[in-house]
């Protein structure tokens, strides 16, 4: 039966069936729903785990959460995180320098994680840029400028993860 | 002085002409201006995205964007180019995209030019635009140029047989070269157009024109893919946009030609009926032309948001081997069928 195939093939190429098969789709999709997202006027939700701009976190009493244990520089794959410390007039040890350089992080949120008093964390914060070289390195005050501007934001999402670390 | 330039009536009539050529081509520029976005946006839709709509309402404004960005820019004139041919090239793209609506008749009476033998300088223009692109590769002195430009030729050599057979088709039926009397010889309603008996020829002609146009999926004379941007590569500014308006207008005008040739012109679907006579809108007119060349204007679209490109080799054997033997088998056919008395 092999002529009556390429009949068959002859018929249909010759009928363009497919390409109006092919026509079909895409005038259905004229009509569909467009996912297009309008970037800066619409945006896709975030998790409350998202890896964005770090931040460093005081206690409620004002008083800052690291204490410059030095785990996060530790577990920072990219060497991206730079302590000093020194002790205080009141004998806790506090950093007196604390730098994350923003090139070289590869926000993978391991110091969030090794951090043991959450004083440093990573917001959800991913809309930010530098203006001049140099800027990309956060210094100690930066990242507790972050830290206080959006301390609510991040106190609800570690509520909100906390059940599952 | 000869005689004739004293003579007021003959500049009377040129500027007439000169007049009419503005009335038809100033809505034609707007026009294609607006096919752009169109085609932004229907190719967007079909790929369930949104297409530009960040310039004024919708997008409304951004072909404007456009031309005004192409006008600033500078056109840039390769160092080993042939000077004079490079910047000939776009205007030989143009003029014959452009010329050939002179002939083009909008409504019954509504034509600048009523020529015998319409059907023949519209093939002949149609053509005549190829060379534009096979000098821009030429002059441009670049090998994806060069090359977009050598496809170039080969396509019009092959398409154009397929083409004329086509039309010739239609000659057969109407029996005259003259565009105004060929829409006249399918008045009757839709089922006197030429589009039923010549359905074969009709395929034929609409696939050439989107290669003669290179457009997709035909455009392997730009084949961003494979050639840069082919014959236009070295091309910037005004001169490239010089080179999109030919394209466009010749899309346009292929659009135009199809509606007339096929499918009655300004010619009612109603036509004689009595629904045509108690509704005027339905009814012959100017604006049935405009549906139909706006539809297969769209089609041109569709046809690029939904084939992939075709492979050279594949044009040239759907050109020969396919388009040229199913010309020539439905002219024998329609041959013998008037010789059996059929008039159409």
């Amino acid at each position: 039966m092999r002529w009556l195939n390429s009949l068959l093939y002859l018929l249909r190429s010759l009928s363009l069936w497919d390409l109006f098969r092919g026509l079909r789709l895409t005038a259905r999709r004229l009509f569909s729903r467009k996912i297009t997202l309008r970037y800066p006027d619409e945006k896709t939700p975030k998790s409350p785990r998202f890896r964005g701009l770090h931040a460093l976190r005081r206690y409620p009493n004002g008083e800052e959460r690291c204490i410059a244990c030095k785990l996060c520089e530790a577990v920072c794959p990219a060497l991206a995180i730079t302590i000093e410390s020194e002790e205080r007039a009141d004998g806790s040890r506090r950093t007196t320098r604390y730098d994350i350089d923003l090139f070289k992080c590869v926000y993978c949120g391991f110091c969030e994680e090794a951090c043991p008093t959450d004083a440093v964390v990573e917001t959800d914060i991913l809309e930010f840029h530098f203006e001049r070289r140099g800027d990309q390195i956060m210094t100690k005050e930066d990242l507790l400028a972050v830290g206080d501007r959006y301390e609510e934001q991040i106190a609800e999402h570690r509520k909100g993860d906390a059940k599952f670390r | 002085m000869p005689d004739w330039m004293t003579d007021l009536s003959v500049w009377l009539r040129v500027g007439e002409i000169l007049l009419g050529a503005m009335v038809i081509l100033l809505p034609l520029l707007a026009v294609v201006a607006y096919y752009t976005y169109a085609e932004r946006k229907v190719v967007g839709f079909m790929q369930m995205r949104l297409g530009p709509s960040r310039v004024g309402p919708r997008g409304l404004f951004q072909p404007i964007a456009d031309v005004l960005k192409l006008l600033t820019k500078e056109v840039v004139l390769p160092a080993q180019a042939n000077r004079g041919l490079f910047l000939l090239a776009p205007l030989a793209a143009l003029v014959p995209a452009l010329g050939a609506w002179a002939v083009v008749p909008f409504d019954d009476g509504l034509w600048l030019a009523n020529i015998d033998a319409g059907l023949l300088y519209v093939l002949a223009l149609t053509s005549l635009g190829a060379y534009g692109i096979i000098i821009a590769g030429w002059a441009s002195n670049s090998k994806y140029a060069l090359l977009g430009a050598m496809r170039q030729a080969a396509q019009v050599v092959s398409y154009e047989i397929a083409m004329g057979f086509a039309l010739v088709g239609v000659l057969m039926l109407s029996g005259s070269l003259n565009l105004a009397a060929i829409v006249q010889a399918q008045s009757g309603g839709i089922l006197d157009w030429f589009f039923l008996p010549l359905l074969p020829l009709l395929l034929v002609y609409l696939v050439s024109g989107v290669a003669e146009t290179n457009r997709l999926p035909f455009d392997v004379v730009e084949g961003e893919s494979e050639l840069v941007a082919g014959f236009h590569v070295e091309y910037s500014g005004s001169a490239f946009a010089v080179f999109f308006l030919a394209e466009y207008s010749a899309m346009i005008l292929i659009s135009a030609l199809t509606a007339i040739l096929f499918f009655g012109g300004w010619l009612s679907p109603f036509e004689g009926t009595q629904l045509a006579q108690a509704v005027p809108v339905l009814d012959s007119g100017i604006h049935w032309w405009l549906l139909k060349t706006a539809f297969f204007m769209f089609c041109f679209l569709w046809f690029r948001a939904t084939f992939p490109r075709y492979r050279y080799d594949q044009i040239m054997r759907l050109g020969w081997k396919v388009f040229i033997p199913v010309t020539l088998i439905w002219i024998f056919v329609l041959g013998a069928a008037r010789y059996a008395g059929y008039t159409g």
